[in-house]
Order: structure tokens, then sequence, then C-alpha cells
């Protein structure tokens, strides 16, 4: 077995276009559920928003590449304010069910066969990267090397844009929460008449927060799109919002740099357990399982890795423990 | 009666003073008070088939300590959460300041003047003490998200907002717990930091929702001075309570409610010599309509009206 070649794989797949998309996915869940209390599950309603509005706009409309930006961003905030308005007002929970509802009524809206024309159906749609590569300062056919991880220019300059946004995310996330902005986000996800009673108006700073952790969602959906220079409606399942959860319970929820550790180690984690296994499935080293078995297994190992955490951290790696003590009490 | 040294000699709100004030208004249910802060008519709330509140006329004097009491299930809890707006009644009107409440939204009551506090204790419990404190002051220019990002914006007024909480804690002897979790405190405490942080708003109206239920009786006294403080200040305090033996040592004027209806107002003293309160609460007569709840009472806590009070932690102490 190459364990370089495992590692080096792995490495890169744990900063490639996936890993920053799923950063921002769970960066938004964090501002929505680690900081307000907001069950949002359904982020990848916004990731596919904003994939779909940069690609509609460019592809099928044939307008400039930020114009497509500006329509994803736009598109978040009205998918914010369409899911809000009706569900702020209840219960957590009953914002979980209507958002998971939303997120599928949106890919299967992108994915109709009524719409085909405009968003491509199945099939989804292509080529609307091309100005965004072209703003590439990398030379042609150039190749990177940083430690393990190896990029062409087109991937290294996404990885470049991509990791930027999680940079500038990170630190509008830190000033934020730092504010008395933030400490009203805090104050409601402890108890929101509490901080009703003193004199906030709790459904818009949800509202905010709903739109705020949509917009990063969208950037995610952008970076998503640009990555595979397409986008199809089956990018956007629900598994991804739950992936996106899983990264930032990993990392630690309501802590500015916990989805970017959470990225790290989870995407690491899926693609060595998938590269190494189908590795030794190659090599014989392990024989009871073709490599499409394999290819499976990865899942498995990722929820047992989940699981222990769970039981062993469950505030996260940056989490603090005396807060989740607080909630036995 | 007077546990607490009087302090108030040199303030205009003496509880002396208040008593002269309210010395001519009728005892009787609804009476006119000669300055009210609040004003209620014809309130009524149903849940189902049962009736929570049906209050005719109820006035609120200002400046002064107003007990709302009675027996478990009387909707009490009800009638304060809908004059505070978090509660939407099927009729009546109420005024605050002269101002109609009905349909507002419960923070922009809080941002009229008039806060509240909780039955059960609601403080943010990952939340600092301080940081708990900080989030009550009205006006914060670091509340709206765009000024929120520049702290040279803002940092001033977290300052002077620091200041005040600290003062405001020192005052409540909370001040060794400032960089503790609220979640960390005893319930007595968690009363104390909710009352102080009602404050940071800057009332005219307190409304405090059983503010001695579950206290040891330790920190009850503190509890109460801290209430008679408020008078003194000159803010107006109405406190729900169900225990009459704490209304006697504060309160100015009872207000006494059973079965959602007013039925009995006055000062302290009188009112419990009240033979309708007496009933009520004992249910010394069979033929007496409120004889349901008052058996209720004398057993403890087996009350099916007690969703109107959302729950009932802390009443066993009837």
């Amino acid at each position: 077995m190459d364990w370089g070649y495992i590692f080096t794989a792995s490495a890169t797949a744990a900063v490639g276009f996936l890993g920053i998309v799923y950063c921002l996915g769970a960066m938004g869940i964090n501002i929505q559920f680690g900081y307000t209390g907001l069950l949002n599950f359904g982020e990848a309603a916004f990731l596919a928003v904003g994939a779909y509005g940069l690609a509609t706009t460019v592809a099928t409309f044939g307008l400039p590449f930020w114009v497509g930006i500006a329509a994803g961003m736009a598109g978040a905030i009205l998918l914010a304010l369409l899911l809000g308005i009706p569900t702020l007002r209840l219960r957590a929970d009953y914002l979980a069910i209507v958002t998971i509802a939303a997120s599928e009524i949106v890919r299967l809206s992108f994915r109709s066969l009524t719409f085909r024309k405009t968003f491509g159906g199945t099939d989804g749609l292509q080529q609307f990267a091309s100005q965004f590569f072209a703003l590439n300062p990398l030379p042609e056919n150039s190749f990177y090397k940083f430690g393990p991880i190896q990029m062409n220019e087109r991937n290294a300059w996404v990885s470049i844009v991509g990791w930027t946004f999680v940079a500038l995310f990170s630190i509008l996330t830190f000033l934020l929460m730092r504010s008395p902005w933030g400490r009203v986000l805090k104050g409601i996800r402890e108890d929101e008449d509490a901080v009703r009673s003193l004199g906030k108006n709790v459904y818009w700073y949800k509202m905010q927060s709903l739109m705020i952790g949509g917009i990063i969602g969208a950037f995610g959906g952008f970076m998503y799109a640009l990555g595979q220079s397409a986008v199809q409606p089956d990018n956007f399942t629900t598994n991804q919002t739950f992936f996106a959860y899983t990264i930032l319970i990993v990392g630690g929820a309501a802590r500015v740099l916990g989805p970017l550790l959470g990225t790290l180690i989870f995407w690491f984690l899926i693609q060595f357990s998938d590269v190494a296994l189908g590795e030794a499935v190659n090599n014989h080293v392990i024989t009871f399982m073709t490599a499409e078995q394999a290819a499976q297994v990865r899942w498995v190992l990722a929820g047992v890795v989940l699981m222990l955490l769970m039981i062993y951290r469950p505030q996260g790696i940056l989490g603090d423990r005396k807060e989740i003590a607080l909630d036995e009490r | 009666m007077n546990a607490e040294p009087s302090t108030t000699a040199s303030t205009s709100n003496s509880r002396d003073q208040i008593a002269q004030i309210l010395a001519d208004v009728p005892r009787e249910p609804g009476a006119a008070k000669p300055d009210p802060i609040l004003v209620a008519d014809g309130v009524l709330r149903r849940f189902g088939g049962l009736t929570a509140v049906d209050v005719d006329h109820i006035e609120v004097q200002r400046g002064a300590i107003t007990a709302l009491i009675g027996p478990n299930g009387a909707g009490k809890t009800t009638f304060f959460n809908i004059l505070t707006g978090f509660d939407q009644p099927d009729a009546g009107d109420w005024l605050f300041e002269g101002r109609p409440l009905k349909g507002l939204s419960a923070y922009k009551v809080a941002r009229l003047g008039m806060v509240r506090t909780f039955q059960l204790t609601k403080v943010l419990s990952k939340l600092t003490v301080l940081e708990n404190m900080r989030l009550g002051a009205v006006g914060q220019r670091g509340e709206h998200f765009w000024t929120s990002i520049a702290r040279p914006l803002w940092r001033a007024q977290e300052k002077s907002i620091t200041e005040k909480a600290d003062e405001l804690l020192a005052r409540f002897t909370l001040d060794a717990k400032r960089e503790d979790f609220a979640g960390e405190m005893s319930g007595g405490q968690r009363k104390l930091l909710e009352m102080a942080r009602s404050l940071m708003t800057d009332p005219t109206l307190v409304m405090l929702d059983e503010p001695m239920a579950g206290v040891n009786p330790a920190l009850t006294q503190s509890l109460l001075g801290h209430v008679k403080a408020l008078r003194d200040e000159g803010m107006t305090v109405l406190f729900v309570e169900h225990d009459m033996d704490m209304v006697r040592d504060i309160s100015d004027w009872v207000i006494v409610m059973a079965q959602g209806q007013v039925i009995a107002e006055g000062p302290p003293h009188e009112v419990m010599r009240d033979q309708r309160v007496i009933d009520a609460y004992l249910g010394a007569h069979h033929d007496q309509p409120l004889a349901e709840v008052a058996d209720q009472v004398g057993l403890g806590d087996l009350d099916g009206l007690d969703i109107v009070d959302h729950g009932n932690q802390g009443e066993g102490a009837s």
C-alpha cells in the first residue's frame, strides 16, 4: 500500500473545494444554530439557491458573473424571509420540520421538468464559470505543492478564493459575536422570552441570523458550482445539511473556528478512510470486501468516530465542557 | 412587621405618604386611584371552556407597591402575561401611562418602561452574570447589525453600561459572581439577577411574577428589601404572590384575584380580614362558589388550573 499517496489524496481533499463548501455551510449553521439556537435543517437549500442563482444567471440568462453572485445572495435573503416569516414565531422544533421540508422543495423545484429550460432538470447547468477562471492569476498548466497537498492551477484558484471567504466570514463572525448584537443572539439561544422581556425585537434578530447564515451558505453554493464548474440538483440533498451539522459539532458549536477545525478533521477522515480502504482492497490486504463495499464503509467509520466524540467530548474539539454541564442542571 | 430599617425618610415615596394618598380610595374591587399608572378594562382570557381571567376594571397606583394575590389558579400570572404582551386576551383594553397596549408585542411594552420578571426564573445560563446584565440595557448602538461590526462605535456606551451593571450587581450583592455563568448560580441568586437585570432597562413599572417563590428564607428578607428600595427610588411595583405573609410586609395596596376575577382590594391588613378573601383562601363555607379553588390550595398543588400559571414551581410554599 502506498501510504504517501493515501495521505496526499486525503490532505488534498480536505482543503479542496468540497471542504470549503462544507466549511461555509457549517459556518452558516454556526450563526443560526450555534449562536442563535435556530434549528435550521435546510442549510442545503441556501447552498442550492446560491449555486443556482449564479449558474442560472450566467448560463441560462447570459448575464455577467457578478450579477450571478448578487442573484445568489439575493436568493439566500429571499429564502430566509420565506422560511422565517411563517416559522420564526413558532417553537424551535417547528422551524426544524419546516426547513427540512423547504430544502427538499427547493431541490425538487430545481430538478423538475417544468423548469427544465431554466434550471436544466436533473442534468443541472454548466458553462457559467469561465469568467471566474479568467480572473485566475496563476499561469495555465502550472502545478502546486504545499506539503502533502497537490493541485493544478484551477483547483488552487478555487481553493485560494474559497479559503479567503472562509477567513473573511470567520472574521465577520468574530466581530459580530463579541458585539452587543451577538450578545442578543446568544441570549435568544438561552431563553428568547427573557430577551423579549428586556425590550429586544427577538423576531427580527432571528431573521437577521437566518439571513446571514443563509448568505454564508450561498457562498458555499458558489464554491460548489465553481469547484466542479457545474451544478446538479442532487448535490444539494439533506445529507449535505447533516454533514455540515456533523462538522460543526465535531469542531465545537458557537466557536468562531469550530467549523474550520471540524471541516479539516471530518473531511480528512472521510477521505482517508475511503482512499485507505480502496488501496487495501486493490492491494489484496483486505479480501472480504469489494471496492464498492469499501467505499460505503467510510461512512460507517465516520459514524463511529462521531459517536465516540459525542460520548467523550460532547462539546466538540473547541468547546467548553463547563458550558455543556450547565444543561444538565 | 418592619423587618428592615426604614431608609425612606428623605425620599418622596415613603410608605406613610403612599398610605395617605391611598387612604380615601374605596375598599372595593376595581376602585379608582388618584394617579393610576396602569388601567385595565374588561380583560377576558379563555382557555377552551375555562375562563382564566375576567377582570372588569383595575387600576394600579403610581409609585406604590401593589400586590396581586390569590390562590393557585386564580389567573394572576395569565393576567400578568396579558398586561406585558406575552399573551393575547380574547377581549379587553389596558393603558400604561395613558397609552393603550393592546396588541403591542412584549418587547415594545418593555421599551415603554414596563419590565417584567418570570415565575420560573429566566436567566441566560451560558452567558456570564455581567453579560446578562449588559443585555438588559436599552438603546444600545452595538445591537444594530452594521454598527456592531465596528467596535469604536459602541465601545464608550458599552463602558457606561458596564459601570451601571457593576453598580447594580454590587447593590444586589452579586458582584463576586460577575464573571460566573448565570447557570451556575442558586435559585435565589437567579431571582436577584433577574431583578437586577430588569432594572438595567430603566423601568417606571416593575412587574415581578412571584419574586419570592423557591427562595430560601434568608434571601427572602433581602429580596423584600430590594423590592422596597424600588419604591423608594420612585418606581412603581406590581407583583404577583400567593403567600399572604410575604405581601403583608411590603405592599401598600393589595388586589385579590380568585377564579379569574378581582374579588377584593385594599391595604394589606384590611384585605386580610375581608371575609371574601378568607373564603377564597380557606374555603370555609361549602356553599361558597370559590370553595373548589380554596380546597385545592389547602391540599397543596393539586391544581388543574396550573397551566394558567405556567407551571407551579415554588408554589408549594403555601
